[in-house]
């Protein structure tokens, strides 16, 4: 390799030299993380395809939340090298960023649907889509 | 091992994004926009972990993933309730001639 790519990042260059393998914790860390991604592909997908605002609230207010909290419990395991006194108290730090997402993000989501309904934006019904010249919502 | 996770996450994370910017700037009404914000909002939390992972200083960045949270969840909040309290221009309209025919 004539350009080192982890020559801009020295921090990075140091950790990837060594090569250590995943300790089960940190397996099933990355399970959760790749569970999570997976999620949050459905979020994307949804977010273009879906017609409607409410459909796509649909997706992106589900597996946002669900896709978040999967990927921070699965960092939270991955950090965890050992089961010493920092560790833990890292584990229980991420476990309280998700804790707060769990609550914080339906919250939101509810008020977006509250105020859309109230500005009188209605659902998509069938009457929508047989005419073809209505404005697409 | 646990770096390439990190690396491969946080790229995934970054390509998934582009169709939610697209929904930001294509939405057709501004709620959908809020949406997709929100989204990338409730994302950016989890780069940031990713980041502190690369760093080995995750103890430091779970601190700024809390605030970013916590900053999003104000922010969706007081944008939603701005939307339901503004007006359209017709249904002002329609009031001023309301009092109009009152008078």
């Amino acid at each position: 390799m004539s350009l080192d790519q982890t020559m801009f990042i020295p921090v990075l260059a140091e950790s990837l030299q060594t090569t250590s393998s995943p300790t089960p914790l940190q397996f099933f860390g990355i399970l959760l993380g790749l569970l999570g991604l997976f999620f949050f592909v459905g979020t994307a997908v949804g977010m273009i395809r879906f017609p409607d605002f409410y459909t796509r609230m649909h997706a992106a207010g589900k597996g946002d939340t669900l896709s978040t909290m999967l990927m921070l419990s699965g960092f939270g395991l991955v950090s965890m090298e050992d089961l010493s006194m920092g560790s833990w108290l890292l584990f229980f730090k991420i476990m309280g960023v998700v804790l707060f997402i769990f609550i914080t993000c339906p919250t939101s989501s509810h008020a977006l649907m509250r105020a859309a309904f109230e500005d009188d934006e209605m659902p998509m019904t069938e009457k929508d889509l047989k005419k073809p010249s209505a404005k697409k919502k | 091992m646990i770096e390439y996770f990190a690396i491969f996450m946080g790229v995934a994370l970054f390509v998934l994004m582009i169709p939610v910017v697209y929904r930001i700037g294509a939405g057709p009404t501004p709620f959908d926009r809020m949406l997709a914000v929100n989204v990338i909002g409730t994302k950016t939390a989890v780069l940031l972990v990713i980041i502190g992972t690369l760093f080995d200083r995750v103890d430091m960045f779970v601190d700024f993933a809390i605030a970013y949270a916590l900053l999003n969840f104000v922010s969706a909040i007081v944008v939603s309730r701005y939307l339901n309290r503004t007006i359209s221009l017709d249904e002002m309209e329609a009031k001023e001639n309301a009092k109009k025919i009152k008078s």
